[in-house]
């Protein structure tokens, strides 16, 4: 199985790996039994990511596609990062092996999933707020 | 960067004693062994000679012999062509375990799609055959019992004699795949019971592409390429007389060596063995004792093989995992989910396996990189309890 450089360049120095305390939003895909979980940590303000970490348990490809996710949103509007696939991914890596395409490849699905924990973060906020107000 | 290459159980590399040998059969000694004149004739003497030194190392006569490709086709050859022969005269129920190389696994496969019946007798934890489970599995109607010596992932040596008589009790055809254990281990089919036994060069530091196929003689078979009468009709075909002289020879080696090299790597595999269960929540998979000198077998948790074969690669080591990520398959290794390890562990199986060249300074080098690489993966992994959110 071969990699591109540019893989095993994210595989060896990760971009943006670790977590983030107090997150605006955080999702995960993937479980153990499969060998692939990614984990997406957000800080959003005024709709845009301000800051992004990932932590990713997995392989070469698995690592890289988070690594590159996170390089590809950082400053990115919400809407503008919800449009990049995990073909986008894969393309900017410069290409996976195609039994990787499908298995480690998940990391934009991870980003949308933090997206939706914002969001329904930032509702249940609201709401409080308006409880509070109201009483 | 220096190479450490500790993925032999996959291949090894040609002696060059093996090699000498070999070279002159490419230019000088080229002739056709089925052929009629001198040019021929030579290349057919040095076919059997190495056929007496297979034979002799494995204590069968030279006739039993029977050159092949290599293992996949000694163990195609041997599960199909006695399925084949005796599916008419006794039946069309075979024996065999859950843990053995895809070339006997995927061989069952394909029978049971043509109407045979399989059992497959379980493992315990250490990947050991049980030979009361043998006696239990067979029944008037048992054709073939196919039983690997050794295990090519966790180095597991089953209890073959043992099995052998067993079969032999019952008048069953026993075949072993001894790929992993020719050269490696003392084999002697008469006092192991043994009635077919596939090999492959390349696992004992000869060519690729040869292989060797035993046959007990008397043992009903039938031939699955067609084609001339190449040794004996059985496996036709031009003999590939640089791949059988390598394979002579290097059996020839493996044997007298074998001993020695086996106290030698047997050291080194309990020394690697030892470092790597130091890193913490690291588990030996495999027999504690009865394993090949060669194999270390664990499983890092919280952390994927391919990631640990990748990082192991950029310091110059080679070694191989059975997590499903590394073989291409969605699943890991039949053979560890066999042994009972939940797909986590088994997905952070790490397999280094010895050979000839490695020294205790090839270990140490693996000692001291590989927790500095287990702690970078680890601290990268959202299932490493330290890393879980309060």
């Amino acid at each position: 199985m071969q990699y591109t450089e540019k893989v095993m360049d994210h595989f060896q120095h990760p971009r943006n790996m670790g977590q983030i305390e107090n997150p605006s939003g955080v999702g995960e895909v993937g479980n153990a039994v499969c060998g692939d979980i990614m984990r997406i940590y957000l800080t959003v303000e005024n709709n845009v990511i301000t800051d992004i970490k990932f932590q990713t348990y997995g392989c070469g490809a698995a690592v890289a596609t988070t690594s590159q996710l996170t390089e590809m949103v950082k400053g990115k509007t919400l809407e503008e990062a919800l449009k990049i696939t995990n073909a986008d991914v894969a393309k900017e890596l410069g290409g996976l092996p195609p039994v990787k395409l499908h298995c480690s490849n998940l990391a934009a699905d991870a980003l949308k999933v933090a997206i939706e924990n914002y969001q329904q973060n930032l509702k249940q906020e609201k709401e409080s707020v308006k409880n509070a107000e109201s009483r | 960067m220096r190479t450490i290459y500790l993925d032999h159980a996959a291949t090894t590399a040609v002696d060059p004693r093996v090699l000498e040998a070999m070279l002159p059969v490419f230019t000088e000694v080229y002739g056709n062994a089925s052929s009629m004149h001198h040019v021929g004739q030579a290349a057919r003497k040095l076919v059997e000679e190495a056929r007496e030194k297979v034979a002799k190392a494995i204590g069968a006569a030279p006739g039993e012999i029977y050159f092949t490709s290599g293992g996949t086709e000694a163990d195609n050859l041997a599960v199909l062509g006695v399925a084949e022969a005796m599916a008419s005269r006794k039946g069309k129920h075979l024996i065999t375990t859950g843990i053995e190389h895809h070339a006997i696994f995927n061989s069952f496969a394909w029978l049971k799609e043509n109407g045979f019946e399989i059992s497959e007798l379980p493992v315990d934890q250490f990947g050991m055959v049980n030979p009361a489970d043998l006696e239990k599995a067979i029944r008037p109607d048992t054709i073939l019992v196919s039983i690997m010596h050794a295990n090519n992932e966790i180095g597991t040596i089953q209890p073959i004699a043992e099995l052998g008589l067993i079969c032999k009790a019952h008048k069953i055809t026993f075949h072993v795949d001894a790929v992993q254990t020719v050269g490696h281990l003392p084999i002697d089919v008469n006092a192991m019971n043994i009635d077919l036994l596939s090999m492959s060069a390349h696992k004992f530091y000869g060519p690729k592409g040869v292989g060797a196929l035993y046959l007990r003689r008397g043992v009903r078979i039938k031939p699955h390429l067609h084609g001339g009468e190449q040794e004996k009709g059985l496996r036709p075909g031009t003999e590939n007389v640089p791949g059988i002289v390598g394979l002579g020879r290097a059996i020839e080696i493996a044997v007298a060596e074998m001993a020695e090299e086996n106290a030698r790597e047997a050291a080194l595999r309990d020394q690697l063995i030892a470092g790597l269960l130091k890193i913490p929540d690291v588990r030996l998979n495999g027999h504690p004792t009865r394993r090949l000198s060669s194999n270390v077998n664990v499983s890092i948790a919280y952390i994927e093989g391919e990631s640990i074969l990748l990082s192991l690669d950029l310091q110059g080591i080679c070694a191989s995992s059975g997590s499903a990520c590394a073989s291409g398959s969605l699943e890991p290794s039949h053979v560890l989910l066999a042994i009972g390890l939940d797909h986590p562990t088994a997905h952070g199986s790490l397999r280094l396996t010895l050979g000839r060249e490695n020294t205790a300074e090839d270990v140490d080098f693996v000692l001291q990189v590989m927790p500095e690489i287990v702690q970078r993966l680890r601290k990268m992994s959202p299932i490493y309890p330290e890393n879980l959110r309060k």
